[in-house]
This record gives C-alpha cells, sequence and structure tokens, in this order.
C-alpha cells in the first residue's frame, strides 16, 4: 500500500449531503476484475453527459480542480454499498485524501485500505475548509498525518482525530494481512476453543 | 459477570487477538463470496502466493451481474459479466470453496441462499462483500459487509480487523396495522433516524412487532440496516429462528443441534444491558410507506403528498432540491397520483417466498396496468420452485408479469435488467439514489404488496384500498 504522510494539494469542494457509492462510480463500472483504471468513470454520472461530454459545471472538471487531490464533502460521505471500487476510483484520480462531517461505516474502513485518509470533521471546521477550497487552485490546503492537523492555505490550523492503528498502517504502507498472519498462533488457538465450544460452526 | 447485549455476547465469543487500542481480529464463522467483489481479492491472495485459511467456511455464489432469463448456464452475452462469473468458477474451483453455480437450483441472491441452506445461524459472524450482509442478522448472527481488501483479509485469516462498534436499541412495540409489512417497519425506521443515524453503532431490532414477525419479515428488517448508517441490525433468536434453522442442509443435527441450541437460547440482551442509544416506535403508528427521493431516508406514507425542500433543514434543504428534480416531482402532488412505468419485485430485501406471497395475493384474478412493464425476480431457484409449486408464479404470469430466474437484477441493474433514464420504477429493493436501477432511472421504495398494487393501478397506491 502507499504510504501516506503529508500531503499538500488542491482541495475540490463538493457541497452535497449523502453522496453515496452509486455517485462515486456507477454499477456499470463494477464489472472489472482489476483494481486500477476507475479514475476517468469518478462520479461518472454526474461528471459526463449522455454523450460522454464533460459537464462544464461540475467540480472536479473545471480547470482549477482537475488535479485535485483533497476532497471537501458533506454529511454521511460513501453511504450504500460496500464496493471498494468506490474508494479505487477515487485513488486512481488522484485524490489521497477526503474531509466531511462524518462517513459511511465501509467506505471508511475500504478508505485505509487503499492509502486514502479520510478524515471526519465538526460541520463548522468543514465549513472553513469548504470555503478555502471554492477560492480554487491557488488555496492549496496541507494534510499532515502524523501531527494531525490540516493547514488551510490562509496557514489556520485545524486538528483531526486518526485511530492510532490505522494511522500506522497508513504512515508505513503496512500491509494487513501481513500483520494479521503475525498472529496465526491467536487465530489457530481460537479456532481450537472454538472446536471445542462450537463444533456445529 | 456484568450485563450484555446480544451484539456485546456474539463480539465476546468471537475475539481472536485484542491489541491494546482494542483493535481485534475478530474470528469469522461465515464467509459468503459473490462475483463482483471478489476477483481482486483471490488475485490478490494469488499475487501473494496465500490460501484461503476456511474454504468448508466460505460459500461463493454468482448473484449481482448474472442476467435474468434462460440460457444463462450456457453463455452469457455481456463479455465483461462473463468474465467476473468465470472467474469466480475457476476461483471456487482452484481454492476449494463451496459453490452454487448458475445451473444449481440453489443459487440465488448470497444473502438468500446462506439462510436457506443452513450456512447462516444463531450467535454466528457472517461477513461478505456486500452491503447488504446484514440480512443474516435476522438470525441473531453478528452480520456485515466488508470491501474486497477485507475479503481477502478474511479469505487469507479467517478473521477481520475490527473495532467494536456502539449499542443501539430499536423498539417496536405493539401491533401492526393490516396492510403494514416489514418493509414499512423498516423505512419508517430510517425515515425517522436519517441515512446516517445508525452510524458506529449495531442495531438490535426487538418489541411486538418485531417478535410477530416471521424469518423472511425479519431478513427485511435487518436487511435494510444498513441503509439506517449502522454496522449491523440484530435480532434476538427465538422459537421460531430455531424452527426456520432445523433440518436445513448445513444446520447441525442430532447431538450437535442439542449443544447449539442450547447456546443459542443464551443469545438475548440482559435486562440491565447498556444502551448507547434507543429508539421507540409504536407499531400502531407506521403505516404502508414509500419513498420520494434519492435517499433511503426520503420516506412518507403513502397518504402524504411530496415534500418541499423548504420542509428541510440545512444540507438537506438543497439535497431534496436536487432530488425532486432528479424525480421529476413537484412539491405538493399527493403520493398517490405518481403514475409509474415499471414494477420491480425481488431483490435480498424482498425477494424471498412470502414477499412473493403477499404480492400475489393483491394480484390474483387481475392484470397489471396497460403499458406496464412488469417483473418478479425470484431470490434464489428454490424460491422460484417453491412459488411454482404453490401456484405463485401462475399469478403473476397471469397479471402480465415477466417471471425471471433467480439473482439481484434491477435492485442494482448491473445485468441487462436496469430502467431507461426517466423511467420510473415501484420497487420492492433497499435502495433509491440516483441511477441505482439504470442511469436517470427513477426508483420509489415499497413493500411488495404495494409494489403489486402500484402495478394494478399504475400509479402509486394505498394497498389498504384493495383489501
Amino acid at each position: 500500500m502507499e504510504k501516506f504522510e503529508k500531503l499538500t494539494g488542491v482541495a475540490a469542494p463538493m457541497d452535497m449531503i449523502n453522496i453515496d457509492t452509486d455517485m462515486i462510480i456507477p454499477k456499470n463500472f463494477l464489472k472489472t476484475i482489476k483494481r486500477t483504471g476507475l479514475g476517468v468513470n469518478l462520479f461518472d454520472e454526474m461528471r459526463y453527459d449522455d454523450d460522454r461530454n464533460e459537464r462544464p459545471d461540475f467540480v472536479l472538471n473545471k480547470p482549477a480542480y482537475r488535479n485535485a487531490e483533497i476532497l471537501i464533502a458533506g454529511e454521511n460521505f460513501g453511504c450504500g454499498s460496500s464496493r471498494e471500487h468506490a474508494p479505487w476510483a477515487i485513488k486512481d484520480f488522484g485524490i489521497r485524501c477526503v474531509i466531511a462531517p462524518s462517513f459511511a461505516d465501509i467506505f471508511f474502513n475500504n478508505c485505509f485500505k487503499n492509502g486514502i485518509l479520510p478524515i471526519p470533521l465538526p460541520q463548522d471546521q468543514v465549513d472553513i475548509l469548504m470555503k478555502d477550497a471554492e477560492k480554487g487552485e491557488n488555496a492549496r490546503i496541507t494534510v499532515d498525518l502524523e501531527n494531525q492537523v490540516i493547514t488551510t492555505s490562509d496557514g489556520e490550523q485545524i486538528r483531526f482525530e486518526v485511530e492510532s492503528f490505522r494511522k500506522h498502517c497508513l504512515m508505513n504502507g503496512l500491509d494487513d494481512i501481513g500483520l494479521t498472519l503475525e498472529k496465526a498462533a491467536s487465530i489457530d488457538a481460537f479456532e481450537a476453543k472454538a472446536a471445542q465450544s462450537r463444533p456445529w460452526v | 459477570m456484568s450485563s450484555k447485549t446480544l451484539y456485546d455476547k456474539i463480539w465476546d465469543a468471537h475475539i481472536a487477538h485484542e491489541a491494546e487500542d482494542g483493535t481485534c481480529l475478530l474470528y469469522i464463522d461465515r464467509h459468503l463470496v459473490h462475483e463482483v467483489t471478489s476477483p481482486q481479492a483471490f488475485e490478490g491472495l494469488r499475487m501473494a502466493g496465500r490460501t484461503v485459511h476456511a474454504p468448508d467456511k466460505t460459500i461463493a455464489v454468482p448473484d449481482h451481474n448474472v442476467p435474468t432469463t434462460p440460457g444463462r448456464d450456457v453463455h452469457i452475452d455481456n463479455d465483461e459479466s462473463r468474465i467476473q462469473v468465470d472467474a469466480l468458477d475457476k476461483n471456487a474451483r482452484d481454492f476449494g470453496v463451496h459453490y452454487y453455480p448458475v445451473s444449481d437450483i440453489r443459487q440465488g441472491i448470497v444473502h438468500i441462499v446462506g439462510p436457506e441452506q443452513g450456512w447462516t445461524l444463531p450467535g454466528m459472524t457472517v461477513v461478505c462483500g456486500d452491503s447488504h450482509t446484514a440480512t443474516h442478522g435476522a438470525f441473531g448472527a453478528l452480520a456485515h459487509g466488508i470491501g474486497t481488501s477485507e475479503v481477502e483479509h478474511v479469505l487469507a485469516t479467517q478473521t477481520l480487523i475490527s473495532k467494536k462498534s456502539k449499542n443501539m436499541k430499536v423498539e417496536i412495540t405493539g401491533k401492526l396495522a393490516p396492510g403494514v409489512t416489514a418493509k414499512d417497519i423498516t423505512l419508517s425506521v430510517i425515515g425517522k433516524t436519517g441515512t446516517a443515524g445508525g452510524t458506529g453503532y449495531v442495531i438490535e431490532y426487538c418489541g411486538e412487532a418485531i417478535r410477530d414477525l416471521s424469518m423472511e419479515g425479519r431478513m427485511t428488517v435487518c436487511n435494510m440496516a444498513i441503509e439506517g448508517g449502522a454496522r449491523a441490525g440484530l435480532i434476538a433468536p427465538d422459537e421460531k429462528t430455531f424452527a426456520y434453522c432445523m433440518g436445513r442442509p448445513h444446520a447441525p443435527k442430532g447431538t450437535q443441534w442439542e449443544a447449539a441450541l442450547a447456546w443459542w437460547k443464551t443469545l438475548y440482551s440482559d435486562d440491565d444491558a447498556h444502551w448507547d442509544k434507543v429508539i421507540t416506535i409504536r407499531g400502531e403508528d407506521i403505516a404502508p410507506v414509500v419513498t420520494w427521493g434519492t435517499s433511503p431516508e426520503d420516506v412518507l406514507p403513502i397518504t402524504a403528498s411530496v415534500p418541499a425542500p423548504e420542509d428541510f433543514k440545512g444540507g438537506k434543504v438543497d439535497a431534496a432540491k436536487r432530488s425532486l428534480e432528479y424525480m421529476g416531482l413537484t412539491a405538493g402532488t399527493p403520493l398517490n397520483q405518481i403514475k409509474i412505468d415499471t414494477v420491480f419485485i425481488g431483490s435480498c430485501t424482498n425477494g424471498r417466498i412470502e414477499d412473493l406471497r403477499a404480492a400475489a395475493a393483491i394480484l390474483k384474478g387481475k392484470k397489471i396496468a396497460e403499458g406496464m412493464r412488469a417483473m418478479v425476480v425470484p431470490g434464489s431457484g428454490l424460491v422460484r420452485a417453491q412459488a411454482e409449486e404453490e401456484g405463485i408464479a401462475q399469478v403473476f404470469i397471469d397479471a402480465g408479469f415477466e417471471w425471471r430466474l433467480a439473482g439481484c437484477s434491477m435492485c442494482l441493474a448491473m445485468n441487462p435488467d436496469q430502467l431507461e433514464p426517466g423511467e420510473r420504477c415501484a420497487a420492492t429493493s433497499n435502495r433509491n439514489f440516483e441511477g441505482r436501477q439504470g442511469r436517470g432511472g427513477r426508483t420509489h421504495l415499497m413493500s411488495p404488496a404495494m409494489a403489486a398494487a402500484a402495478a394494478v393501478t399504475g400509479h402509486l397506491t394505498d394497498v389498504r384500498e384493495m383489501m
């Protein structure tokens, strides 16, 4: 997994609540057996018209935000299905950090498995970042994971929380499965015990 | 010993390892796998030279993208769908997991097949790369959706890295009125709590109205826990649960059944258990409901009218404006005057035999409205066979419905069953997101009986008028 340490980049404002996984990556793009190449279809139905032309008023089609690396959005971001294609598409587009008042549970988990940092913040702080992002490409925001601080283009600093284990994995680009397999003895012991207590499983 | 909720008890029984910060390795009893969210996970195993840790606890079935028309066992036209199904075939064979291909009568929607075959049992942990895994919570199992990286993690280790959620109790007291179903309960709860109301929680549904539901109805309720934002939804097992499980192909038998039953009977929330959040709804207050917008929280009784954006607060004002525009609706229009083009009965929410019976009871001796497109997609090959045996299939066919093969179908429109832009659908599925049932398609969620009523009249209809 790609490491996430410190990121400075353009933040795209998407001031909408309940941005669901069908919006992030519509189902017709789930028929892939690969993890890459989905960036071009990120937000597909909002981004392109019926003739596959870009809708100029959609934020990621505007010149200022075409290379956005951070997304600022409304509450309950990523609600809906478990499709990891959603964070795959976000990552493939080049976005490494999503900031919103709240996230749907499965999407939130999926981000950490793909080197994306989702940051939940109180609404008033998201509002500050949303305004900053609306300034366009000259307003670059910095997300410092080690110190857990976001710095706006005006130098205003906002602290954020992140679970220590997730932070550790993200900062070191660690593979979950490798870490878990180091605990194989615990899993074997659990299975031996369960074979006695719940043999029908 | 301190008091525990049902969720606490199942969680505690499955911790294989706990780190200092509370991050746990949760042991997984059943891992369900389908063709859309698993190819990258199996590929990951191969590339790392890993195997499936417990193939005997892993069950695979294609459901999301398979056509629901005859001949699919011979050939699937869509190249990408065929490649995904072929990949599942190969992965199931190579890694030796249980498998129900489309040619098998037991094939169907993964969340209907699991309970039907007795894979899902009380007290288990069940995961699947699909958010509607919450369905299995109806058995008093801890069941939730996971992403593909987690699918790979469970395949490789039979555990999931997890932190405990908070406990939420949703109590539905009293009795439901005639014409009100499990679907109306689950939609009404979401209407009350919002789609993020359950975020961070595991919900336990309880109360007389929940107890009165069949296992099928309980599955419908738990299925949509995810639409309320919850990690999982569950219901304590009781005699109905045990009766449903008994004799299923993969349920325990003999002395093992007795041992299992003894443990299952301890699976309930203690009287003085701690709840972080409690919601109570009177069963008598629940009406047959429909959704009007593009979020499952956009729920209203069928007797209401389309709301106006200014009826809402905060970010919901803009969201409602956008929803009404997308849905092509005007504020103030009575919901029962909204004309529909299509009816879809099926999905992991409402594709079980009881759902088909409820719809058929409304349709018996009637015809669908002129120009209406209507389809029934049974949740599994076995549900389909049972409906044919009971004569229900013929009721649907006589009414003018298409009688399809099992799969997810138009719930998420990954197969050829899709809405056209602007086409308006009365659906028994679980999501009304923009484009969910096809680009530009407009979805109204409701119960099977309500969908059947709409099929007959051609507009959203209060099913109580037809009973």
